[in-house]
């Protein structure tokens, strides 16, 4: 009985590689004309993904769609990497923005939402959201803001600014953001 | 009788094991024989069916539970339901005794008759209901039983016969007197309105328990009653909640300063096990419901969270990312002999650990795909049952065959077309199938069979 499925199953390999074949010859002709089109068509797509590099530093957000302001001139809101919850570079300066700010209204206090993006469990976000917010809010506190001024709230990945399933709409939900508890 | 069980057998012997790879599945997949059954429409009299009509507003009681056991046979994958067209014998002579000759020419091996007549008990209505389970080729009856219940109950009546039948035929316990609560969800993607929800496990009689006011999470069945514990953002305090579906109490369980969330109940319904996130370390920790004394399980600067405890209440499993990624951990249930059980390609989260005790069953993201799958309880035998864009958060069936899990859609250049469904597969990796919700739906949990 192996023998026969054996047999059968080199019969439909041989059978299905025919086809394969017969459909790939007839399509050659075809596809120089379709790589002509699509070059042209690369072309000018060409902008958009350069914009997409600039949007994009490895894959934390760089850009400023969805940012928002805590104070004129105090952006809101920090990104992360894929699982990380290391600052970089810029979001570094943001918070030191956010701290000055705070420094000088000492009266206010606030809440720092920490997200995720939709490629991961949810439960296991729900503790990136806190630990992400909790890195901003660490950060804050090493620039003098006291920590009974910091509240944390994690939204894991229930709350995406960008309903997109793309690497650039990820990369705008993985944030934490700074808002005015009062 | 015996020749049914050893037409069951065959079947279970030609399914793969636990040792078969995924890949195998595709080419065995045809090689399963569904055994033929007839579900004889239920015999009503014309003085029950005009009571129920005022009633139920149902034109033939009868018919709608022989629909209700066909429906619950029939996506278990292992039977093949005959056409009611093409049964030659009525109803009420099938019932006192088949021709067994007649239910043969139509190929079938099984059948199931029955009869509904409606009693008066203390001036209230009542139906009592009589089934009969049939062997064709044996050509005599092999089980039984008549039931008298109040008329709002017939199609847990229809989901008790389903059980009797394939506890009979499988030698398994059934699933079928069951409920599921899941997450029912509204509106758009960076918006979505939650509600907790509960219907039948054939998706009928669908209740919503909570408003969508705030946003609630992962609701989770207490093993032995009908308790819920789940994550509740009231008053933006995401909190670990116990809410009584029957009376609609609740109260926080998981009052620490920080979050509390990812709960689940011990097998013996008595303390709830769940994630503690503080200045952004996440723990787990257990509290006992009946002396409210609550413990740190695990001692860890990474995260750790997703316990399941196994059936016997002496392990947990977890999910942790202390080795850099999630990964799948057991350990004794008072925290202590950790060890990892996920060495596979990928990383893994929800670890939850099937009634039987033997298996575990996880989310995997492998790239840039979500699988659902299962090993054993030391990490072996890993075997992955679907693969999608998204889907995650299984839970078992009470007798272990099946997992429920939810599966979301990638959207589109706009951002939309974004879905949330209920979704359930055997234990075998066969009979993928959506779960019918009125909304759209995560976070599944399966109850214990209901009992009385």
């Amino acid at each position: 009985m192996n023998l026969r499925k054996i047999l059968n199953n080199v019969f439909l390999v041989v059978i299905l590689g025919l086809i394969v074949t017969a459909c790939a010859t007839k399509k050659s002709v075809k596809t120089t004309t379709e790589t002509s089109t699509t070059k042209a068509a690369e072309t000018q797509k060409a902008d958009p993904i350069e914009k997409l590099d600039a949007l994009m530093q490895g894959d934390v957000y760089v850009g400023s769609d969805t940012v928002g302001e805590l104070a004129s001139g105090v952006p809101d809101r920090v990104f992360f990497a894929t699982n990380e919850t290391i600052l970089t570079t810029a979001s570094r300066e943001t918070l030191r923005k956010q701290a000055a700010w705070l420094r000088q209204n000492s009266d206010v206090t606030v809440v720092i939402e920490g997200h995720a993006d939709e490629r991961g469990t949810r439960e296991y976000n729900l503790a990136l959201g806190e630990r992400r917010a909790n890195a901003a809010k660490d950060y804050l506190m090493t620039y003098g803001v006291s920590s009974d001024r910091i509240q944390v709230l994690s939204y894991g990945k229930e709350r995406p600014v960008d309903s997109g399933s793309n690497p650039l709409s990820w990369s705008k939900n993985r944030r934490s953001v700074t808002i005015k508890a009062n | 009788m015996r020749k049914f069980l050893l037409i069951f057998v065959c079947i279970f012997l030609l399914k793969p094991g636990y040792s078969h790879s995924l890949v195998e599945i595709d080419i065995t997949r045809g090689n399963l024989d569904p055994l033929p059954i007839s579900i004889s429409p239920f015999f009503t009299d014309k003085i029950t069916n005009a009571k129920i009509k005022k009633e139920l507003d149902l034109d033939n009681l009868g018919l709608e539970i022989s629909k209700v056991i066909e429906n619950n046979l029939k996506k278990t994958g292992l039977f093949n339901t005959i056409d009611k067209e093409s049964f030659l014998q009525k109803p009420d002579i099938a019932h006192l005794k088949p021709r067994f000759e007649d239910w043969a020419l139509i190929k079938s091996q099984v059948l199931i008759t029955g009869k509904v007549t409606s009693k008066i008990i203390n001036d209230k209505d009542y139906i009592r209901i009589e089934f009969k389970l049939w062997d064709i080729l044996g050509a005599k009856m092999v089980d039984g039983f008549s039931l008298t219940t109040v008329p709002t109950n017939w199609r847990r009546v229809g989901h008790k016969i389903s059980d009797k039948v394939y506890e009979r035929l499988t030698g398994e316990s059934g699933y079928f007197d069951t409920r599921i609560i899941y997450v029912a969800e509204e509106g758009p993607k960076t918006q979505r309105i939650k509600k907790l929800a509960i219907m039948d496990q054939d998706g009928f009689n669908t209740k919503y328990l909570t408003l969508g006011n705030e946003l609630v999470l992962t609701p989770r069945f207490n093993p032995t009653n009908q308790m819920v514990t789940y994550l509740s953002y009231f008053r933006n305090m995401p909190r670990v909640y116990l809410l009584n579906i029957e009376t609609g109490k609740q109260e926080v369980v998981g009052d620490f300063p920080g979050m509390t969330f990812a709960p689940r109940f011990s097998p013996d319904g008595k303390k709830i096990i769940m994630s503690l996130a503080k200045d952004g370390n996440s723990e787990i920790w257990v509290r006992n419901l009946e002396t409210n004394i609550q413990e740190k399980l695990t001692d860890h600067p990474s995260i750790d969270t997703s316990p399941s405890y196994s059936p016997d209440g002496k392990y947990i499993t977890f999910n942790s990312d202390r080795s850099g990624y999630q990964q799948i951990y057991i350990m004794r249930s008072d925290g202590s002999n950790v060890k990892r059980i996920s060495f596979g390609k990928g990383i893994y989260g929800t670890p939850v650990w099937s009634p039987r005790g033997d298996l575990i069953a996880f989310t995997k993201l492998h790239k840039g795909k979500f699988f659902i799958g299962v090993m054993r309880t030391d990490g072996t035998g890993e075997r992955l049952l679907t693969e999608n864009f998204y889907q995650e958060a299984p839970s078992w069936s009470p007798n272990g065959r099946i997992i429920i899990f939810y599966r979301e859609t990638k959207t589109d250049k706009k951002g939309e077309g974004f879905s949330a469904k209920l979704w359930s597969i055997d234990l075998t990796g066969y009979n993928e199938r959506l779960v019918k919700t009125e909304t759209d739906a995560s976070d599944p949990s399966w109850s214990s069979l209901l009992g009385n």
